[in-house]
This record gives structure tokens, C-alpha cells and sequence, in this order.
């Protein structure tokens, strides 16, 4: 099995799924942790079906290089959920439900009423569940992969201290002088590209996965803000790398398999939170 | 100059006015209590004069070199804090930022300040504990201890005392009396503990729909503001 790990590691476009499902899994767990603390959960699903639907305007406007117009639509979309709920008369919740229902459907039909494509709906599917857009990534797309996350993975570092105080308590850090909503606004054009990325990886459905499942594992067994970050992000990486090589030796869906092996280790965290005690909500 | 003085002051939610026209200043070293019956608009006179909810009408002034990162905040326990993985040291430093600039991390500085808040709430043992563990007199000194790291002029708690046993208000109540009187931090406290508002106070703002009262606890004790509020509770 060694042996064909490494005939298939010689092939390019194996090391470029692997680095980008490093660096997207990467980020999206680190964002998770923030996400899920702030009751934000279902935000990597809303917006995932809003950036399917800025898939199907590109798709319909016959853009060749789609990925501006996503990550505009989608950042759009995030701002206006995070910052603006406050003060909407919508909960987040029902703002999000609505959000990423109207996306989805709209964006079908955009596809079927104007795109002119001979494998409908091959196309929507792959695009929902990623199929295998991470095996025919080209040179630039990594490399506009590796600056994004890098930045992503630049903010993190440089307002860890920060992003904390706004997650564990927003009025606190606003009332006592720092800039709170600007974060939140920073935030959530993040969240856009990095759902953006990530729909290349495992597809539009699935990025709420790789959102959620690593920061709760983490969130079973450690205890401190900054160890559930390192976990999380550790944990994803892995179950990231394990199930594109599965799918790959395999020959299984991408997208579906790193979810599997998330779910696998939410499940062996769960048994380990309780075996020790520490695990509580 | 006072360090915030309010004029007119109407405060509520979306468009919709709790209470009308409040006028109270606060000056350096006072200690200010908030009462009212619940529901009466405490909490939203907080959030208000820490710029959390617009201010409905009227206006709220900071002078005497007043600015506002230079006051520290005690929030009454949110259910999202409960569940939350954060060391008792990772919550109390959060209440340094407000000093650290464009600085990404904390300096020495910042650090020691978080200890010595950490000994004078006598939390310094349980400082790798994790936050959601404690017990929730813990866990108010725990955040006492960060509203202290942010403070530098002006403390404002809303209920700090409520969920404790008696022993630990006492406490609580000595230790805020100690930061006002040694430190000479100026209070402001929202509360419905009548008896310890009077005792501690130097002034109240008794807030109700009618009309409220704004004057030193002398003034209030022989106001009818607050017989008829010793007399509603004694019959509650």
C-alpha cells in the first residue's frame, strides 16, 4: 500500500489535492472553533448553498474564472448574516434557514433555465458534493489556495488574543474598547473565502462539516480556548489527509470520505471526553 | 468636569422607550447605585451608557479626560459563557486587550496585571482551570478579576452579586468597596439589593417609569422614592 502511495504521490495533481486539503481543513477548523462557540454552527451551510448560487450566476454569465464573482456574492452574504442580524427583526437562525433555501433554489434554476450544458445535472451534483474538482486542480488555483489561507492563517495569528475576547464575550470586548464589530465584519468575509475554497474540496454541502466536526471533537476533550484551537486544527489536517488517500486508493468520492473520517473521529473523541471525565456539553 | 453626565436621557430598544429623560452625572470617586424594580430598564440604562444600544434621545457626555477604554465591565453571566472552553488565565487576560494598541499579544505587563487580579480575587490557584468548571461565585470573581484588568477609571457591574450565597456577597461587596475608597475607582452598579445599595452608595439612581430619582443616599433616604420602594418589597 506504501508503494502506491507513493506511485500516486508522483502524479501532480495527487500533491495538489493534498496541500490544498491541508490548508483548506486547515482553516476551516480554526474558523470552527469561533463559529461554533458563537452559535454560528449552520452558517458554513447557509452560506455554502449562497456560494452554489453564485456558482450558477458565473455558470449562466459564461465567466470563465468564476471564482471572483463567488467569493463577492459570498461575502456579501456573510456580512450582512453576521453584522447585520443584530439588528434585523430576523433571528440569525431563521435568517440563515432562509438564506440558504432561497440560495439553493435559485441557483437551480438559474442552471436550468439558462445554462447550456449537456450534463446538468452531473454538474449540480459535483458541485454540491465536490466530487472530484479537487483531483483536476490546476497550478493556480493551488497557489491562489496557498495565498488565501495564508492570509486566513496570517489573521488568526496576529488577533488570536482578539478573535478570543470577541468570541467569549462581544458586549465585554465592545464596551470596554475594542473594536469588536470590526472583527465580527473581519470575520466574516474569512468565513466567505473560506467556504469558497473549501467548495473545492469536499462541495457545497459538505463544508459544514469540515466546519463543525473538528472543533467539537476538540471541544470534548480539552478544556482551554487555545489547546481546542491547536486539536481542532491537528485533527482536521488528519482526517483531511486520510480520507483523500482513502478515496484515491480507493477510488471513493472525496468530499464525502474526509467527512466520514471526521465523523469517525467525533465519535472516538466523544468515547475518550467520557472515558476521562472531562467532556461536559 | 464630570466623568459622565446625562442629559435627557431616553433609553430602550429598537424605537421603543423604556425610560424618559434620566439626568444624572457621575463624578470621579463616586459610587453610584442603579436600583429599580425588574423591568424597570436597569439593564438597558447599562448597555446604553456603555454604548452598546443607542441611546433613544438625549445625550450622554464623558469629560475629565474620561475616554472610553478606560472602563472595565462586569456582565451579568450570559448563557453563552457556560459552555465555553476557556481557561480561568485565557478569560481574565481578555480583559487587557483594551490596552494592548495595535500590539497583536500581550506584553509582560499585561500579564502581570492579569496575576495580580488573579491574587486579589484569590483565583491565582485556579488559573489553568477551565472557566465552565467553577463554581459561580468563581466564576463572577473570575470575571471581576478581568473587568479589573480593563479598568482604569470607571467599574460598571450590573447585578454582581446575584446567584451568590451570603458569604460571597459580602465579599464581593467589600472588594468593590475597597477598589472605590483605596483605588479611587469610580462605581457604577446596577442592583436590586436595596439594603447594600444604601450601605455602600454614595449616590442612587432609582429608575421607574413615573419618574426617577438622582441624589446622594442621604437625599434618598428621606425621599418617597425610597419608602415606597422599602414598603413594596416588604410586602413582596
Amino acid at each position: 500500500m506504501i508503494d502506491q502511495i507513493c506511485q500516486y504521490l508522483s502524479f501532480p495533481f495527487v500533491r495538489y489535492a493534498l496541500i490544498v486539503g491541508v490548508l483548506v481543513s486547515l482553516c476551516s477548523s480554526l474558523l470552527g472553533v469561533t463559529l461554533v462557540l458563537k452559535r454560528f454552527s449552520f452558517i458554513g451551510d447557509g452560506l455554502s448553498h449562497v456560494a452554489f448560487f453564485a456558482m450558477a450566476v458565473a455558470a449562466v454569465l459564461r465567466f470563465t474564472n468564476n471564482m471572483p464573482v463567488i467569493l463577492l456574492i459570498t461575502t456579501l452574504a456573510a456580512v450582512l448574516v453576521l453584522s447585520g442580524g443584530r439588528r434585523m427583526k430576523l433571528k440569525g437562525d431563521a435568517m440563515i434557514a432562509m438564506l440558504s433555501v432561497g440560495a439553493l433554489a435559485f441557483g437551480y434554476l438559474l442552471m436550468n433555465l439558462f445554462a447550456k450544458t449537456s450534463n446538468l445535472s452531473g454538474d449540480v451534483c459535483g458541485t454540491l458534493f465536490g466530487s472530484t474538482s479537487i483531483l483536476t486542480l490546476g497550478p493556480d488555483q493551488v497557489w491562489l489556495c496557498v495565498g488565501l489561507s495564508g492570509a486566513v492563517l496570517a489573521f488568526f495569528l496576529f488577533f488570536y488574543h482578539r478573535i478570543f475576547a470577541v468570541t467569549f464575550d462581544e458586549d465585554f470586548a465592545q464596551a470596554t474598547g475594542v473594536r469588536a464589530r470590526a472583527y465580527n465584519q473581519m470575520l466574516a468575509v474569512i468565513i466567505a473565502v473560506i467556504i469558497v475554497l473549501a467548495m473545492n474540496l469536499v462541495g457545497a454541502l459538505l463544508i459544514s462539516a469540515l466546519i463543525v466536526f473538528p472543533a467539537l471533537s476538540a471541544m470534548r476533550v480539552f478544556k482551554s480556548f487555545r489547546s481546542v484551537l491547536i486539536c481542532s486544527a491537528v485533527l482536521s489536517v488528519a482526517c483531511s489527509l486520510a480520507g483523500i488517500l482513502t478515496s484515491i486508493l480507493w477510488d471513493t468520492p472525496v468530499g464525502p470520505t474526509i467527512v466520514a473520517a471526521d465523523i469517525a473521529a467525533f465519535g472516538l473523541f466523544s468515547a475518550a471526553g467520557l472515558f476521562t471525565g472531562k467532556g461536559s456539553s | 468636569m464630570s466623568l459622565l453626565s446625562c442629559h435627557n436621557l431616553s433609553v430602550g430598544y429598537g424605537g421603543v422607550k423604556i425610560l424618559e429623560d434620566l439626568n444624572f452625572s457621575v463624578e470621579r470617586g463616586d459610587y453610584l447605585c442603579i436600583l429599580g424594580e425588574n423591568g424597570a430598564g436597569k439593564s438597558t440604562l447599562m448597555k446604553t451608557l456603555l454604548q452598546l444600544l443607542p441611546p433613544e434621545g438625549g445625550t450622554i457626555e464623558t469629560g475629565d479626560g474620561f475616554k472610553r477604554d478606560e472602563l472595565g465591565y462586569l456582565p451579568q453571566q450570559s448563557a453563552i459563557q457556560r459552555d465555553f472552553p476557556a481557561s480561568v488565565r485565557e478569560v481574565v487576560l481578555s480583559g487587557c486587550l483594551n490596552r494592548c494598541g495595535w500590539k497583536p499579544f500581550y506584553s509582560l505587563r499585561e500579564k502581570a496585571l492579569a496575576r495580580r487580579n488573579m491574587e486579589r480575587m484569590e483565583i491565582l490557584p485556579l488559573a489553568k482551570r477551565c472557566y465552565r468548571e467553577l463554581s459561580g461565585g468563581q466564576q463572577q470573581r473570575v470575571l471581576l478579576a478581568r473587568a479589573l484588568c480593563a479598568t482604569k477609571k470607571m467599574l460598571l457591574l450590573d447585578e454582581p452579586v446575584a446567584g451568590l450565597d451570603p458569604a460571597m456577597q459580602v465579599s464581593m461587596y467589600h472588594v468593590i468597596e475597597e477598589l472605590n475608597r483605596k483605588d479611587r475607582i469610580t462605581i457604577l452598579m446596577v442592583s436590586h439589593d436595596f439594603e447594600a445599595a444604601l450601605t455602600y452608595a454614595s449616590h442612587i439612581l432609582h429608575i421607574a417609569r413615573g419618574g426617577s430619582f438622582f441624589g446622594t443616599v442621604a437625599a434618598y433616604r428621606a425621599s418617597a422614592f425610597a419608602r415606597s420602594f422599602a414598603r413594596r418589597r416588604g410586602e413582596a
